[in-house]
C-alpha cells in the first residue's frame, strides 16, 4: 500500500472530483480475489485484483465524483491514492469512463 | 494483490473460464495433417441445436464473456449462423476459427454486420507450397479468398492464426506484413502432438534454435501479436517474460466442449484421461466446471516432479501438459520441447507406438500422410 500519511479526503484535485462511471460497454463478473472485466467493444480482459476495487467500480455512476463514491463506500482515506492509481489504470484500459453530466 | 500471487489464485481455478473452447462438429472439408482434433467426419451423437443452445445459457448464466468456436470446420454445420446469433444475442461473443472454405462474399457482409464476433482464419504457410504441404491442396488459395471477402466487406480487423512449424518460423515477419496489409491481427500458437499432429509432430515441431527464434521474435513483437498464452514454455529462455500469464491454464481457466458435448481439460488433450465430464449429463456443462474430480484435481498445487530442481521452472513452469502426454513422457517432468534440452534423455527412451493415442479419430478414411503427399512446384 503506498498511501500518504497525511488523512486526507481528497485523492488528486483532478481525478477525485471527476465523475466517472463504469464503462457501459464492460461486464464484471466476480471472482474470489475480486473480480474479471470483459469489455465487449476492445475485447479487453482486466482483473479488478480488491473487492474493494470491486465495490467501488460499481458504485462510481451513483456519486458526484471518485472521492464521493470512496467516502461512500467506507474506504478509508489511507487507502484513497491507491485507489485513485487503481481507477486511473482502470480509466487506461476502458474499464471506467468519465461520465459526462448533462440533462 | 501481486501478479504472481493472481496466477497463484488462477491456478486454483475461477468461478467460471475465462477461455473456453467448444468445437462444434469433427466434420471437416479438410484434413490438416497437425489437426488437434483429428477432425474430418462428422459424429453421430453431435450436440443438437436445442442441446447447444441449452449449454448457451449455462454459459450466459455463468457470465462466460466469450467463446472460442472451432471444429472441425464450424461453418460446416447448417445451425451455424443460428447458433453464432444465439450466442452473440446472450452477451457471449464469439471468436471462431476456421479455413475460410465458406466465406464467400455474402457470408461476409453477413458476418461484418455482426457485433462481438471476431474471426480467425487458419493459415500455416505464407506461401502455397509451405501452408499446402500441411493444410491440404488449395487451403491457401481458400484462406485469401476468405481474408479478401472480409477486407472487401469492411469486417474489420480479422485475425490470420498460424500453428508455428519448423518449415513456417522463418515466415513470421512475412505473416505479420500479410496481417499489416489486410488490416488484420496476428496469432501464433504452438504445435501440439494433439490429433493427427501425434503423427506429425516429430517431423514438425520446431528445432531448439528455432525456439529461441521464436521467442526473440515474440520479445520483439509480443505486445502485437496474440498467442493464447501458448509458449510459456520458452521462458526458460531468459530474464524477461513473454506477455500473457505464463500458466497452464488447463481446467483452471480454460476447457474444451468436443461436438458430442464431452468436456475436456484444454483443446489439447482429447483423451479419456482429460475427460471430465459431458453437458447431457445431470447438472451440465456447470457441474462439470465445478465439481468434477478431473478439475477439482487440477486445481490442486501441482508436483514439480523431476522439474524441482531445475533454477527455470518458476519460469516455464514444467511446460505443457497435452506435449508431455501425446509424447509419452511423464506429467510431473519436463516439456519435450524443454529448452535446456532436459527432455531429450526420456524423448529418445519412449518407444515407437508407446505413447497414449488421442482417444477419438474422425479423419475421412483415407489418410493423407505428410511424406506421402505430392510435392508442388
Amino acid at each position: 500500500m503506498t498511501g500518504c500519511a497525511a488523512s486526507t479526503d481528497r485523492v488528486s484535485s483532478s481525478l477525485g472530483d471527476t465523475p466517472l462511471e463504469l464503462h457501459p460497454q464492460v461486464a464484471l463478473r466476480p471472482e474470489p480475489f475480486g473480480a474479471l472485466a470483459y469489455h465487449y467493444g476492445n475485447r479487453r480482459l482486466v482483473f479488478l485484483k480488491h473487492p474493494d476495487v470491486v465495490r467501488v467500480v460499481r458504485q462510481l455512476g451513483n456519486h458526484p465524483s471518485l472521492d464521493d463514491t470512496l467516502r461512500a463506500c467506507d474506504i478509508n482515506p489511507k487507502r484513497w491514492t491507491s485507489f485513485a492509481t487503481a481507477i486511473q489504470s482502470l480509466i487506461t484500459s476502458e474499464v471506467v469512463r468519465e461520465r459526462s453530466i448533462t440533462g | 494483490m501481486s501478479a504472481a500471487s493472481l496466477v497463484e489464485q488462477m491456478k486454483g481455478g475461477l468461478d467460471a473460464p475465462i477461455c473456453l473452447t467448444w468445437e462444434l462438429t469433427y466434420a471437416c472439408n479438410l484434413q490438416c495433417v497437425h489437426c488437434l482434433s483429428s477432425s474430418g467426419q462428422r459424429d453421430e451423437r453431435e450436440l443438437t441445436t436445442a442441446e447447444a443452445k441449452a449449454v448457451l445459457d449455462e454459459l450466459h448464466d455463468l457470465q462466460v464473456f466469450y467463446i472460442n468456436i472451432g471444429g472441425g470446420e464450424p461453418m460446416v454445420r447448417r445451425d451455424f449462423f443460428e447458433l453464432l446469433e444465439y450466442s452473440i444475442d446472450r452477451g457471449i461473443g464469439v471468436k471462431f476459427s476456421t479455413n475460410g472454405a465458406f466465406i464467400d462474399a455474402e457470408k461476409a457482409r453477413r458476418l461484418a454486420a455482426m457485433d462481438y464476433l471476431d474471426i480467425q482464419i487458419s493459415l500455416d504457410g505464407i506461401d502455397r507450397a509451405t501452408n499446402d504441404a500441411v493444410r491440404g491442396e488449395g487451403s491457401y488459395d481458400m484462406a485469401i479468398r476468405a481474408m479478401d471477402n472480409l477486407r472487401d466487406a469492411g469486417f474489420g480487423p480479422f485475425k490470420i492464426s498460424v500453428v508455428v512449424t519448423r518449415h513456417n518460423v522463418d515466415q513470421l515477419d512475412e505473416f505479420k506484413a500479410l496481417a499489416d496489409h489486410y488490416g488484420a491481427q496476428l496469432r501464433i500458437t504452438r504445435l501440439r502432438p494433439s490429433g493427427r499432429g501425434a503423427d506429425t509432430w516429430h517431423e514438425l515441431h520446431p528445432t531448439n534454435a528455432q525456439q529461441r527464434q521464436i521467442y526473440n521474435w515474440l520479445l520483439a513483437h509480443g505486445d502485437n501479436v496474440l498467442t493464447g498464452d501458448s509458449f510459456f514454455h520458452l521462458n526458460a529462455l531468459g530474464d524477461e517474460s513473454l506477455p500473457g500469464l505464463n500458466m497452464c491454464g488447463a481446467g483452471r481457466v480454460v476447457c474444451l466442449i468436443d461436438p458430442i458435448g464431452d468436456v475436456y481439460a484444454c483443446p489439447f488433450v482429447i483423451h479419456e484421461e482429460f475427460r471430465a465430464g459431458n453437458v447431457r449429463n445431470a447438472g451440465g456443462f456447470t457441474e462439470v466446471w465445478k465439481r468434477s474430480d478431473l478439475f477439482t484435481e487440477l486445481r490442486e498445487p501441482q508436483s514439480a516432479g523431476a522439474c524441482a530442481s531445475c533454477g527455470s521452472f518458476d519460469a516455464c513452469q514444467g511446460g505443457c501438459m497435452a506435449a508431455k502426454f501425446f509424447t509419452g513422457l511423464p506429467l510431473d517432468g519436463p516439456d519435450p520441447e524443454c529448452v535446456s534440452g532436459h527432455a531429450d534423455h526420456d524423448l529418445a527412451l519412449v518407444g515407437a507406438g508407446t505413447a497414449p493415442r488421442p482417444a477419438m479419430d474422425h479423419s475421412k478414411p483415407v489418410r493423407v500422410s505428410l511424406s506421402k503427399r505430392p510435392v508442388l512446384t
